[in-house]
């Protein structure tokens, strides 16, 4: 029996191999749906989440492995600057087929945690282990920039 | 019936009558719509069959709180198509894009062509939507006009109401419905279309994304994401060559994995692959990682059949060879042989292009049920009807018996039009008695693909004492698309027409060549398909040619289009992409204007920093047409950044401008992903990539850093645009790799080359 915290809930799994990597147990075995499964080799980020507020790579953490941590999932992202960003993220139209996208915004949550106004460089930095095949990455950008201008605006 | 529009496409009023099962379902007006593939039509003739043959699908319903409801009957895969046809639709009923909730279709051919390829979309239903909200329009207003009891012509609907004119009152759409649902459908000749000036929505800002909050929650529903009551999961391990089937097996460690419940064998195709599964061992259990941890364990040994002995490295000699000799001559003017002979000079170049994957981010998958003799399918699919016909075959049920819904599509870019991944699915449903989901993991979508095809090309040009290009000869060789279908297929004469025998210049010999060449992968159509090599090869040899007269490319190219016309094509057998002739001409004069203002725009000839360069390429498809000035910065390593793009585009009239712009954007980095780093070989018959770790797109700090797009603004009937962007990136940024290193590169990708700073 592992037990996994995730968005503010504590969900029992039973008889699943502790190596599953949270990915898998997240999409079969509680319907969270919203982290997407890209390469299965942290290749992508299309998994991305967050353990304990870090930006991880799903498809590689074994729910075995995860003890007491939190898990945050595009389901639970709820922090005004989180919803910043989700709304940036409409306002320039970033998605294509948007397939990538819950894991962009993980990625891009964390970066303004850590670094509410990042320049084109931490940008690059953090964005680039996330890929998108649509080519949406001049929005992202841009919308980056706009949540980071909006929500530091917020806290003066 | 052909309408104001010249759509084809009949409306009717079907309100009151009881076909009411369809998706809308609900009561209010209810439009049926039938959109006849031109074919039909024209089958039909003058029209009295009609009765007989009209079976039309619900397309839009305005119920009595005036919510309108209108099907989205071409998949969505990043297009914005879901929203942008509907939005044609509101607009030309005057509805208020608020109150208005779409419906995806299943696959029917009561909504006409849903194939979702070949950038179609908006150029084959522009006209048939603007029909159905103008036919739903002129009701709500002669509803109007009979609630007030004065003339029609008195009443005008605006923004989710009529108004009438004269004294100002107004009655909201719900309100109108009642009255509107007994009227009965006016004539097409009686329906007034909007006048541009009047759009609410296209060709201006538009609307936003019909599912951009569910994307950016995370609730948005894409194939992957369907979950069925008792669902198993499955994966299938295919032999690593092309049309090889299990000699032997041993699965006793599968089986022994927990979650796993059994292994069942997928039957290959027969003949040709076409749409059929290439066969494997499915592993079926309780959830994704067990049914994976099971495969692993599994011991197959494979009869790997004829395509073993498949290496793209020897191939590649093999098709350059083709090349150096004459090949099936498609389009021919003049006497290019005696035109060479008494040229002044001769340029002579052999370009290569490789295989390349689609890896749309989402891999293919499908979740089936098979019970009652019935089959349902939820899958992201470009092709529903494809589906539906190629599942019904597999499983030996009549069509209606397969319903096949269409969820988002996580990418598609030409992969998700081939269903052999639903195929596969159903068989296996159908085996197993349960619902199940099929997942492809990203080795099996990248070594099972329905590769872009490899190729090579082989550029003669004649000049005279004066410089002037007097000879043109084109030779190519790829296995076509359609050895995928019939494997003794060896010449692409189709693919011909995407860049070798459309090429625009004004020279007096021309003569373009395909040659012959089998395939040993499954060869599908990828992003604007033959245009991708096509164009690498014509746009690199027009910026040699340039070299070799002396001039800068941008005059050199102004030069070769010559004046503004019309270009003959010699009689050459070419399909325009399905466009008429009449309606979309090869015109010299779209493609000068877009190179102007492309150069105009990137600062064309202006001094850049050491190290850089800008490459200039031009490109017409899918009706559009498309110039790109890239800039290329080369580093000390050799590696290569892009600062900027712009991308100059005519597509005629613009729907929906800011998915135009998302479209190029997104054609641009497509484009810098196989130019820098795209390559799928192949070594005894097997792919030797399998993830994004070997078969590199590119990332965000690699990208281009500013991709600037520069729409022409235009009346003229649309043309496509999710593919067009695509073939002029990869000659520009080589051709600015040219400009700022002396390097002249004529085989990708760019990865392959040693570059040096100059
Ligand atoms: S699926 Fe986890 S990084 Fe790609
Ligand atoms: S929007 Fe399609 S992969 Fe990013």
């Amino acid at each position: 029996m592992v037990t996994l915290r995730i968005n503010g809930r504590e969900h029992q799994l039973d008889g699943l191999d502790p190596e599953m990597p949270l990915l898998w147990a997240l999409r079969d075995h509680l319907g969270l749906t919203g982290t997407r499964f890209g390469c299965g080799k942290g290749q992508c980020g299309a998994c991305t989440i967050h353990v304990d507020g870090k930006a991880t790579r799903a498809c590689m953490y074994p729910i075995g492995s995860l003890g007491e941590r939190t898990v945050t999932t595009i389901e639970g992202l709820a922090s005004q600057a989180d919803q910043a960003l989700q709304d940036a993220w409409v306002e320039h139209q970033v998605p294509q087929c948007g397939y990538c996208q819950a894991g962009q915004i993980m990625t891009a949550a964390e970066l303004l945690a850590n670094n509410p106004t990042p320049d084109d460089e931490a940008i690059d930095t953090a964005m680039s282990g996330n890929l998108c095949r649509c080519g949406t990455y001049q929005r992202i950008r841009a919308a980056i920039k706009t949540a980071a201008i909006k929500t530091a605006g917020a806290k003066r | 019936m052909t309408t104001a529009t010249g759509a084809d496409v009949r409306v009717v009023n079907v309100s009151r009558r009881d076909l009411l099962k369809g998706l809308l379902g609900a009561g209010g007006l209810v439009l049926g719509v039938q959109l006849f593939p031109g074919a039909a039509r024209a089958a039909m003739g003058a029209g009295g069959a009609l009765a007989e043959t009209f079976a039309p699908d619900l397309f839009l319903s305005i119920d009595a709180s005036g919510l309108v409801s209108i099907v989205a009957h071409r998949s969505e895969m990043g297009t914005g198509i879901r929203t942008s046809l509907p939005m044609v639709l509101a607009d030309e009923l005057e509805a208020d894009w608020e109150r208005v909730t779409l419906t995806q279709a299943p696959g029917d051919a009561a909504y006409g062509d849903q194939n979702t390829d070949g950038s179609r979309s908006v150029r084959q239903f522009f006209g048939a939507m603007r029909q159905i909200g103008a036919t739903a329009r002129t009701m709500l207003e002669s509803a109007a006009a009979r609630a007030w009891n004065v003339d029609a012509s008195e009443c005008a609907a605006q923004n989710h109401e009529v108004v009438h004119g004269p004294s100002g009152r107004s009655i909201g759409f719900g309100d109108l419905v009642p009255i509107a649902a007994v009227l009965d459908t006016p004539d097409a000749a009686a329906v007034r279309l909007k006048d541009p000036s009047e759009w609410r929505y296209i060709g201006g800002k538009g609307v936003p994304l019909a599912d951009g909050r569910d994307i950016v929650t995370g609730k948005a529903g894409f194939g992957l994401d369907v979950v069925l009551e008792g669902m198993k999961f499955a994966t299938i391990e295919r032999c690593p060559v092309l049309g090889g089937a299990p000699k032997s097996f041993d699965d006793a460690e599968t089986l022994a994995v927990p979650g796993v419940e059994r292994v069942v064998p997928v039957p290959g195709y027969q003949g040709a692959p076409a749409f059929s599964p290439v066969g494997g061992l499915a592993v079926i259990g309780r959830d994704t990682w067990s049914v994976l941890q099971g495969r692993n364990a599994l011991e197959v040994e494979w009869e790997e059949g004829e395509h073993a002995s498949y290496d793209s490295r020897l191939f590649r000699r093999d098709l350059e060879r083709e090349v150096r000799k004459t090949g099936q001559v498609v389009r021919n003017r003049g006497d290019v042989d005696t035109a060479l002979a008494a040229a002044d000079t001769t340029l002579e170049a052999e370009y290569y292009c490789p295989h390349l994957a689609h890896a749309p981010m989402e891999p293919p998958c499908a979740v089936a049920r098979v019970a009652d003799g019935k089959c349902e399918v939820w899958a992201p699919t470009q092709s529903p009807q494809t589906a539906r016909a190629s599942v019904a075959q597999a499983l030996g049920l009549r069509p209606v018996d397969v319903t096949i819904h269409v969820t988002l599509l996580g990418g598609g870019f030409g992969r998700k039009s081939k269903p052999d991944y639903i195929v596969e699915a159903a068989v296996l449903a159908a085996v197993i008695e349960a619902p199940v989901k099929l997942v492809w993991t990203r080795e099996d979508d990248i070594r099972h693909d329905y590769y872009h095809s490899v190729s090579a090309q082989h550029y003669t040009a004649g000049l005279d004492a004066d410089g002037k290009l007097t000879a043109w000869r084109a030779r190519t060789a790829f296995p076509p698309i359609g050895s995928t279908f019939n494997p003794a297929s060896q010449l692409g004469i189709g693919e011909a027409g995407q860049g070798v025998i459309d090429m625009p210049y004004d020279v007096p010999n021309i003569r373009c060549e395909v040659g012959a060449a089998q395939g040993h992968v499954r060869i599908g159509w990828l992003r604007s398909v033959a245009n991708v090599y096509h164009a690498f090869a014509c746009s690199s040899f027009v910026d040699e040619i340039a070299h070799a007269r002396g001039l800068d490319p941008l005059d050199n190219l102004l030069d070769l289009l010559g004046p503004q016309q019309h270009v003959d094509l010699d009689g050459a057998r070419y399909g325009n992409y399905g466009g008429s002739p009449a309606d979309h001409p090869i015109d010299t004069g779209r493609f000068a204007h877009v190179v102007r203002l492309a150069a105009e725009k990137s600062g064309w000839g202006t001094a850049l920093g050491p190290g850089r360069g800008r490459g200039l390429a031009v490109h017409r498809s899918f009706l559009c047409y498309v110039a790109v000035v890239a800039q290329v910065e080369v580093q000390d390593d050799g590696s290569i950044l892009i600062p900027r793009i712009d991308m100059a585009v005519d597509a005629g009239q613009l729907i929906h401008p800011d998915r135009v712009v998302a479209q190029m954007e997104g054609a641009a980095v497509f484009g810098a992903s196989l130019a820098l780093t795209g390559e799928i070989t192949a070594k005894g018959g097997a792919i030797e990539q399998g993830n994004f770790d070997d078969y590199t797109i590119v990332r965000m700090n690699r990208a281009p850093r500013e991709v600037a797009v520069h729409l022409v603004e235009s009346h003229r009937p649309p043309g496509g645009v999710g593919e067009p962007g695509v073939p002029p990136i990869a000659p520009a940024l080589c051709n600015a790799v040219f400009a700022a290193t002396g390097q002249r590169i004529r085989s990708l990708p760019l990865s392959r080359h040693d570059l040096k700073r100059s």
